[in-house]
């Protein structure tokens, strides 16, 4: 009785493991034909695109799309701009970021748990409530058309606060206390000490920060206005507009967008992912 | 050093700052680290959100002459704002409802699919693991104006892949993001490919912390599968459940590109099928130059999703988790 229990058991799980399989596989095929789709277009020119029957693959592989791209839109600007505005909101903010965390996990003082709280506030509520009474700050500062208004307003993150005080909350306070009566400096415990400890604590934010930048579309909208200082979101977004290109460009603009994202992906999975998890989980 | 202090202790030494700073810069260090959140929250936050505020019960008069500035004239208008949105402002219900149903919808399709995803994940003889991980998270962090540029392609109904393959069944398809039955539909399938994976990811590190022991302990004791699964396993899932409930009701009140995109912002589908309460603050604030109006959407906006985040601490009192 008790072997034929254990045979049905496995039988089950012979079962169960090919029906796991399937839903991954069938779960990635359908995630995957999006970007199937932006691929294959990218190569397409519009009459191959808009012909029936429709095709997977492209029926003559072109490059046409990626030349109207770069000669008759500013595309590669906006490459640039996105590049450099993402680079110096991700330096500074992963820095300013890891300060208030150090602050959280290391130090006691009064009303830290205030302060803390006013973290966990800004963590609930969206950015874009305020969107209204931001662009007029914006105006009031000329930061209209300039990327100080995509650097600076969201630069200290909530989220990345958070998390960095998680991470730096494993760093060992003996260790800390053994350098004060060395004589260090906080500030240089802080450079010498803490930052070096949490290096990978610091990729994980940077590049999700890096990531958010590199896609967000709302704000740069409302505040960047002369398309020569458009960044790739809003870019690709008008892109049927002023510049009257086809579907074909759109998909090669957007195929171009999304490379470097999925390639830092594919390389970062493990920390993103663990990133990403950590603070939602614990509630 | 101890020389120093030593004739301190005999009379008064004028303040010197660098000895002041190491005595105490342990107490005034972190003031200094919290400094650039702290600003950051006043100038950002705080200001605004008071602008706001007094926005919100003002109405746009006019325009001043260009000489003047060519600035906006406000008027008080007392609650009268919000009185119009929430009795009158027929587009504002519609947007409303539209969040409340892509929520709804995004509830009961997305969390059974993630939650087998994670399953499917996370059984042990699974193949390509690395693969789906990837495949499943990719969708989440590609940017929503391209997302919403694919799907409005993919939705063509003539020559879109969506109705080709539906024609490949033997079904005819719809018009999708032109039929006004369809918008809301297409809209959660988006939805669907681009967060499903994303809280998938959530369920399989909620999964990762049921005590494999426990389970084992119940299965000697000879509880099923199914009894495992769901006496254990999904209790163990509870923050889970209720973190993927109160992002997903933020995240489909402020939805905003992936509707601009895919239905052609202003455009806001047939009757407004696609139109969200954030497209609409945007309408009525940078498109109509309403700006008071548009303030007290956001206040709405923001007293909602207070309301959804207090839903989440309740329900955690509530399921003791």
């Amino acid at each position: 009785m008790f072997k034929s229990e254990r045979k049905s058991a496995m039988g089950a799980s012979r079962v169960n493991i090919l029906s796991m399989n399937t839903i991954v596989l069938v779960g990635v095929l359908l995630c995957a034909i999006p970007f199937v789709y932006m691929i294959s277009a990218s190569f397409r020119r519009e009459g191959d695109l808009y012909k029936l029957p429709v095709t997977v693959y492209p029926r003559e592989w072109t490059m046409h799309n990626f030349h109207t791209l770069f000669d008759k839109t500013e595309y590669v600007r906006w490459y640039g701009n996105t590049i450099f505005t993402a680079s110096i909101r991700t330096v500074l903010g992963v820095y300013l970021a890891a300060l208030a965390g150090a602050a959280f996990a290391k130090y006691e003082f009064r009303f830290k748990r205030f302060f803390f709280f006013l973290v966990l506030a800004t963590l609930t509520l969206p950015f874009h409530m305020l969107l209204i009474p931001l662009f007029l700050l914006m105006r009031d500062f000329g930061w209209v058309d300039n990327y100080l208004a995509i650097i600076v307003p969201g630069m200290v993150n909530a989220f990345n606060i958070f998390l960095m005080r998680q991470y730096i909350e494993s760093v060992p306070s003996e260790l800390m206390d053994a350098a004060r009566i060395d004589g260090a400096s906080e500030i240089g415990m802080f450079h010498r000490i803490i930052l070096p400890l949490v290096r990978p604590a610091l990729g994980v934010v940077g590049i999700l920060t890096f990531v958010w930048t590199w896609n967000d579309f709302l704000w740069p909208l409302v505040v960047l206005h002369d398309d020569a200082k458009y960044l790739l979101s809003n870019g690709i977004a008008t892109m049927d507009g002023p510049y009257e290109v086809e579907t074909g460009a759109i998909m090669a603009g957007s195929f171009l967008a999304t490379l470097p994202i999925i390639i830092i992906f594919i390389l970062m999975q493990r920390q993103i992912i663990a990133g990403l998890t950590q603070g939602a989980i614990r509630g | 050093m101890s020389a120093h202090t030593l004739t301190a202790a005999k009379k008064p030494q004028p303040f010197s700052f660098g000895d002041w700073w190491s005595r105490n810069q342990r107490k005034v260090i972190p003031y200094i680290f919290l400094a650039p959140f702290l600003l950051s929250f006043a100038i950002f936050t705080v200001y605004p959100a008071g602008v706001a505020l007094f926005l919100s019960f003002q109405r746009t008069r006019g325009f001043q002459q260009a000489e003047q500035g060519g600035g906006v004239v406000l008027e008080y208008k007392g609650w009268a704002n919000y009185e119009r949105l929430l009795t009158k402002d027929k587009r504002f219900r519609e947007a409303m409802i539209n969040g409340a149903e892509f929520w709804l919808g995004t509830l009961l399709v997305q969390m059974p699919l993630a939650l087998a995803v994670a399953l499917a994940l996370n059984s042990p003889n699974i193949r390509f693991r690395v693969l789906g991980r990837l495949a499943f998270f990719a969708p989440y962090i590609t940017s929503a104006v391209v997302v919403g540029w694919i799907f409005r392609f993919v939705y063509d109904q003539n020559f879109g892949w969506m109705n080709s393959a539906l024609a490949q069944l033997g079904i005819e398809g719809p018009a999708w993001i032109r039929d006004v039955n369809f918008v809301m539909p297409s809209l959660i399938i988006l939805g669907l490919w681009t967060w499903v994976g994303f809280n998938s990811l959530f369920f399989l590190a909620g999964l990762q912390n049921v005590p494999d022991d426990l389970k084992e302990a119940a299965r000697i004791d000879g509880a099923s599968t199914i009894r495992v699964f769901w006496h254990i396993t999904i209790p163990f899932l509870r923050p889970v459940f209720v973190f993927v409930v109160v992002t997903g009701g933020i995240g489909s009140f402020s939805l905003f590109s992936q509707p601009y995109l895919l239905l052609d912002f202003p455009n806001t589908g047939p009757f407004d099928s696609g139109l969200f309460p954030l497209m609409y603050l945007y309408d009525m604030g940078f498109l109509n130059i309403r700006m008071g109006y548009a303030s007290a959407i956001g206040y709405i906006l923001t007293v909602v999703i207070l309301i959804i985040t207090g839903m989440q601490l309740l329900l955690f009192r509530l399921w003791k988790v």
